[in-house]
């Protein structure tokens, strides 16, 4: 087996990534908190400080604000910045930056300047991590107008997405689900090949059920087609990849087929991606919709500390029950939906 | 009660620089640069930021123009720093630098297309690296950063003229966490970064002794491990001197500066604020006796480089480019409605077409009705 097939995780796709894309244009710096001797606390940029050189591969002092700032100056002046948060729980002091100036510098200065910045952060809970380092809020960056969101859910998408991201003229949030940092291999070829952005991909096939998932739920996600499978259920997984600007196309060419549809993500649910994605839905597809569409998210609450966070996550058994949900709707028959028992009062009071 | 014994660790000096006092008389020899027609030059750009600003303030007030924030009794500073730089530096400017912008080159139809709310405006023709104005306070210190960042990488891989950024700030900019972590990085970094700060006295109603308890703000570049002066703002000799010197520094590799200018703002914060809420008339009446134009008008008439007649020369000259920037600006054609999605990204994403569609189909009823 040469290099070229060599078999890697995700958070090793993004390193090979990295080291592709320093290596072939030289506006390329990465910088970050303990990202150069270090290599990252997970080992993202591990080696590249060495191959590639200090003056490239930068820590920085500890300022997340300063980290989201020098990017938009070094990108005003032709530089690619590719820049750390160590954890996305620690963006939002940068997000002055991401909002107000990245996403809206090739706009202000109607073409002049430009911002073609990658932010990079790991994302996602069930790592048993410390507070503050399990957030998923990755709605907040999509509401952003001039910034892509984009989140890899296997080693090759993560390779061929950053390179994208990397090579875009304009900012983009990378965020890498660390749950699944390690979770799996597969042969990752270093050719260079980015992946399209703007562009979902349907990962399994199937004409019975839309099941939509980025990210670590795509893991989950993929285990209760599975089990749908082994039932006669066969479900349809789509991963957006990029969740901003959206590709709803492909979704509601699923929904023509499936007429039922399922969005899954860890985030909480009030404004999440999921509420975006199902009023598309029903803009787009209502006629061919036979159930509502079903949200399996995190909960309204504050992310848990590590205990409690397994019972925050949707897991295999939440998605096969918002499956079951829309399967299991008819117009004519008992509700399904949980929306009426719950919005008369049916619900628990605790 | 028990007293320790304490070792001195490190102590620091805070200089302050003038050369012309208020009543334009020399406390000592001038620099090389401060030759007649280098004065006469600042004088005249001085008159013509004055005169913008006036210009843009009646604008405003009569409703053809959006919120405008005047540099009045500030012109020194960005005459000053808009001259120091190279047509290769990059400069990093707060909103309010009307004279500045003007020195590096950017039209005034180019002003007052900023702030009659149209971003070509930010399109700066003659100054194509420098940042747009920034309006979120301190921010541009950090962007800054990152352009010396680049024009020193690029000196280091391409052996190009290692060139230097500025940003300007007001003084109530230097207690945000931006302005901090700036200099932080400039002074690890060692970069060519210049930060010139605008010390008006006032952050909107806020003064100086409510900004911070700091003796000075020059000061604050200590903790940075980076090189500080206080200058007088009112003396453009000294603003210059200060500037040019920074810039020589940095461009030399020798790393980032900061200079403190110490003004005052004779005008409101904007044309939205009414600074006579918060500030007494004796104390903008004294202000008006330390004014920057005040000061170079008697110096240059000292030196015999100044006249009643040159005056009405200059005030015919400037009211003639105002005139015919006001007639340029007025003849703008306005840009299609659909120009608010033009440069959101370097190609629209295929999920906004409909929008794009909807705005230039609404756009096109309204037109038709």
């Amino acid at each position: 087996m040469g290099e070229q097939e060599k078999t890697i995780t995700l958070v090793e796709a993004v390193t090979q990534a990295l080291a592709f894309e320093l290596a072939i244009n030289p506006e390329v710096v990465v910088f970050g908190q303990d990202i150069g001797a270090n290599g990252g606390v997970f080992r993202a940029t591990d080696g590249l400080q060495e191959r590639f050189g200090a003056a490239r591969v930068l820590d920085t002092p500890l300022a997340e604000t300063m980290i989201a700032g020098v990017a938009v100056g070094m990108a005003t002046q032709g530089l690619r910045p590719v820049a750390e948060f160590q954890f996305m729980g620690f963006i939002y002091p940068g997000l002055d930056h991401i909002l107000s100036h990245a996403a809206r510098m090739r706009n202000r200065t109607r073409g002049r300047l430009s911002c073609p910045i990658v932010y990079r952060a790991p994302y996602g809970g069930g790592i048993h991590a410390p507070e503050h380092h399990s957030e998923s809020t990755e709605a907040i960056f999509a509401h952003i107008p001039g910034l892509r969101v984009v989140v890899p859910s296997s080693p090759a998408r993560a390779y061929g997405l950053l390179l994208a991201s990397i090579r875009d003229p304009d900012p983009v949030l990378f965020l890498e689900p660390k749950r699944i940092y390690r979770a799996a291999k597969q042969p990752v070829p270093d050719d260079g090949e980015a992946l399209p952005l703007d562009r979902a991909f349907v990962l399994r096939e199937g004409h019975d059920l839309t099941l939509v998932a980025w990210g670590a739920s795509v893991k989950e996600t993929l285990e209760a087609a599975e089990q749908l499978s082994a039932g006669g259920i066969e479900a349809e997984v789509i991963d957006p990849a990029t969740l901003k600007p959206l590709d709803i196309h492909t979704i509601i060419d699923s929904l023509e087929k499936t007429r039922r549809c399922v969005v899954v993500h860890e985030a909480a649910r009030f404004g999440g991606l999921g509420a975006e994605i199902a009023a598309q839905i029903q803009e787009y597809a209502f006629d061919v919709l036979d159930a509502p569409v079903q949200r399996v998210t995190g909960y309204d609450t504050v992310m848990p500390y590590y205990q409690l966070e397994g019972a925050y996550l949707p897991g295999v058994e939440r998605i096969l029950a918002g499956a079951h949900n829309a399967l299991e709707y008819s117009r004519s028959g008992p509700s399904s939906s949980r929306s009426e028992s719950a919005l008369n009062g049916g619900a628990t009071q605790p | 009660m028990h007293k320790p014994r304490l070792q001195l660790q490190a102590s620091f000096d805070i200089a302050h620089l003038q050369y012309l006092d208020n009543q334009g008389k020399a406390t000592q020899p001038l620099p090389e640069f401060a030759t007649p027609d280098w004065l006469t030059h600042c004088y005249r750009q001085m008159q013509l930021a004055r005169l913008v600003d006036d210009r843009a303030v009646k604008l405003q007030r009569t409703g053809r123009l959006g919120t405008y924030p005047s540099t009045l009794g500030q012109e020194a500073i960005g005459i000053a720093t808009g001259n120091a730089l190279d047509a290769d530096d990059v400069y990093c400017p707060y909103y309010r630098e009307t004279g500045a912008l003007l020195e590096r080159g950017v039209t005034i139809e180019e002003i007052l297309a900023i702030w009659g709310g149209d971003e070509r405006g930010q399109n700066f023709q003659h100054s194509p690296n420098d940042l747009p104005i920034c309006i979120p306070i301190a921010t541009q210190m950090l962007h800054a950063v990152g352009v010396a960042f680049a024009l020193k990488q690029r000196h280091q891989q391409e052996g190009a003229p290692l060139q230097a950024a500025v940003a300007s700030s007001g003084e109530g900019a230097t207690s945000k966490g931006d302005f901090y972590e700036a200099m932080n990085l400039a002074g690890v970094w060692k970069l060519p970064v210049v930060f010139v700060v605008n010390n008006n006295q006032w952050a909107i109603s806020v003064p100086r002794h409510g900004q911070t308890a700091t003796q000075t703000i020059a000061q604050k570049a200590v903790a940075a491990g980076i090189p500080a002066l206080q200058v007088d703002g009112n003396d453009i000799v000294a603003v210059a001197w200060a500037v040019r010197d920074a810039l020589q520094r940095a461009r030399s590799g020798e790393g980032p500066a900061l200079i403190e200018a110490i003004s005052y703002r004779l005008c409101d914060h904007t044309t939205a604020d009414d600074a006579s809420r918060y500030r007494s008339a004796e104390a903008l009446e004294q202000a008006w006796q330390w004014e920057p134009i005040q000061r170079l008008d008697r110096h240059l008439r000292e030196q015999g480089l100044w006249s009643d007649a040159k005056q009405q020369d200059l005030d015919r000259e400037l009211a003639a480019t105002m005139e015919a920037a006001l007639g340029n600006w007025h003849a703008r054609v306005p840009e299609p409605v659909t120009a608010m999605f033009d440069h959101l990204y370097a190609q629209l994403p295929e999920g906004l077409y409909e929008q794009y569609d909807q705005l230039r189909d609404e756009q096109q009823q309204g037109a038709d009705a």
